[in-house]
């Protein structure tokens, strides 16, 4: 069976619009992918069928909404492989994840406890547990990474030691788009009695995943770049650890009873999701990973891989030698998220005349200034592609990357 | 916007060069893109001398820094604060300004209006400069 790329994109309005006239061409798929009509659809039905609060209504609506809720929870249960839909808490995106953890993981840690996340990470993988080492006193390692933008793996054993209690890193890199080989990491973690926390905000846009295969602890994503709503994200953990942590914050809808003196909780996940939820979102992000767990097929995946072996030997064809990619080189162990530099020419002048030809790219640091500083940029201009990209995107970013830099030099 | 005026200003990379001994000395950031701005001068007398500047920024920047550097030679130390502002009023609300005007070369920049999100890439070089005449002025 063929791809068809052209039937894809007829599912995605927004990309017959024009910008300045112009095609768009949309290579802005790592900040915020776009949202086809399967998951427009979900959440426009449930708003005007079921809009209702959740878990305390006696009455249709309620009850309905409850359900679809719950429903989308079972969803994402199936897309990552989850034991129980349980396992599966509803959060805001990768970064309340994170700082959900930080906070109700972090509580048992003491001071001298040691973290070690890695060079690469967003800085919503950094600044929380800069944050709890202000609370708590934990020590914060970092796993170097390598000239082509990966993780090096041959220093875990420098740097996970007795004294760590959690690796958190990246499972796709936001601006290398390096796949990290989770085994290693669980491998080095589990050796110490560490757990593993997986931010796969990059990886989730590209197909289902398997939570239990991975073998980790934690696994936080988000909804909007994966072709659902924002406001809306996961984090995944065993039922196990959920039950063991404490929440992080209170409020309605995470209580069994509350008394003036004290308060039992109610079971994961609902102990931590505190009040109203996003409950449209959270439709429309259950949505989403059924319909990207049918488009996710070989031929689809195929599809990208070409793009981006394409984008990545044009790259090297265009003004001799004057790009420098940051990241690994080839099409291996990578998902199609392009970063590069331009010699002598800034990211945000690349991606201003790239935009006056429709192209959307993004320039700067990406969230990410400590791997800025090892690469010794101030910033790249980053291309992601992603399923419903075509050929004519490839061209217009390579045709407009050639007429920047004739313009600017 | 990337007009050939532009691109000339930039490239010049005039003034582009650090002083031996600045009387002041300013490095602003802009948060929102890293660029970064570091700007010496020298005055005398109420009148800019000398001014020399790294960039570590867009094209826009370069071209401000650049048109800085060249303008404020022999201008009064007075007329930077409403240099900058005067660019400020032509980039977010489109006003006019005066042909007599010393820093009437601001204009130069009327094709960034529209670009909001690189307002500060311009201004960027005249907040520095405003800054180390401020400073150069409060040692004498
Ligand atoms: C690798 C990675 N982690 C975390 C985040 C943060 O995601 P959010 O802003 O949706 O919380 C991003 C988003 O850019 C990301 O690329």
């Amino acid at each position: 069976m063929s791809f068809d790329v052209d039937a894809l994109r007829s599912q995605f309005p927004i990309l017959d619009r024009t910008v300045h006239g112009k095609p768009l061409h949309y290579l802005d798929n790592s900040a915020t992918a776009q949202i086809p009509n399967a998951v427009l659809d979900a959440v426009e039905r449930h708003e005007i069928a079921h809009r209702a609060n959740v878990l305390r209504g006696i009455h249709y609506l309620a009850e309905a909404a409850t359900e679809a809720y719950e429903n989308a929870r079972l969803d994402v249960a199936r897309f990552i492989n989850a034991a129980d839909a349980s396992e599966v808490v509803f959060t805001s995106g990768t970064t309340s994840a994170i700082n959900l953890v930080a906070h109700s993981f972090g509580q048992g840690l003491k001071p001298g406890d040691e973290i070690v996340i890695s060079m690469l990470e967003h800085h919503s993988n950094i600044v929380p547990w800069q944050l709890l080492r202000q609370r708590s006193g934990i020590v914060l390692k970092v796993i170097p990474a390598t000239t082509d933008g990966r993780l090096d793996l041959d220093k875990l054993d420098d740097v996970i030691t007795d004294k760590c209690k959690l690796v958190a890193v990246t499972h796709v890199s936001n601006v290398t788009g390096a796949d990290t080989e989770i085994y290693r990491i669980v491998e080095a973690a589990k050796a110490v009695g560490a757990k593993v926390l997986i931010d796969g905000a990059q990886r989730v846009p590209h197909g289902p995943i398997d939570v239990q295969a991975l073998g980790v602890d934690f696994y936080a994503f988000s909804g909007h770049k994966m072709y659902a709503p924002n406001g809306i994200g996961i984090l995944w953990a065993h039922r196990e650890l959920l039950d063991a942590l404490p929440p992080f914050m209170g409020g309605g809808e995470m209580i069994r009873t509350v008394t003036l003196e004290d308060t039992i909780f109610a079971e994961p996940p609902h102990k931590f999701e505190a009040g109203t939820p996003p409950i449209a979102q959270a439709v429309g992000l259950g949505a989403a990973t059924r319909w990207l767990t049918e488009v996710d097929t070989p031929e689809a995946t195929l599809h990208v891989a070409k793009l981006a072996e394409q984008t990545l030997s044009g790259l090297a064809d265009i003004a001799d030698g004057r790009i420098r990619i940051i990241g690994p080189q080839g099409t291996q162990s990578r998902l199609p998220v392009i970063s590069f530099t331009v010699d002598g020419i800034h990211p945000h002048d690349v991606c201003q005349i790239l935009d006056s030809h429709g192209v959307a790219l993004r320039g700067g640091h990406h969230c990410a200034q400590p791997l800025m500083d090892f690469f010794d940029v101030t910033g790249t201009t980053r291309a992601s592609l992603t399923f419903y990209n075509n050929q004519a995107d490839v061209d217009a970013l390579l045709n407009g990357l050639d007429a920047a830099i004739k313009k600017l030099t | 916007m990337y007009q050939d005026e532009i691109v000339t200003l930039a490239k010049s990379k005039t003034g582009a060069q650090r002083l031996e001994n600045p009387d002041a000395t300013v490095t602003l950031d802009n948060p929102l893109c890293g660029d970064r701005v570091t700007l010496d001068v020298n005055v005398a007398d109420g009148k800019i001398m000398a001014v020399g500047h790294r960039v570590r920024g867009c094209m826009l920047c370069e071209a401000s820094a650049s048109l800085v550097a060249r303008d404020a030679i022999g201008t009064d130390t007075d007329s930077i604060a409403p240099a900058r502002d005067k660019l400020e009023a032509l980039l977010k609300k489109g006003a006019e300004v005066s042909g007599d005007d010393p820093w009437s070369t601001v204009t130069t920049f009327g094709p960034v209006a529209e670009f909001k999100s690189r307002h500060e890439c311009v201004l960027l070089p005249f907040e520095a400069l405003g800054k180390a005449v401020e400073q150069a002025e409060d040692k004498d």
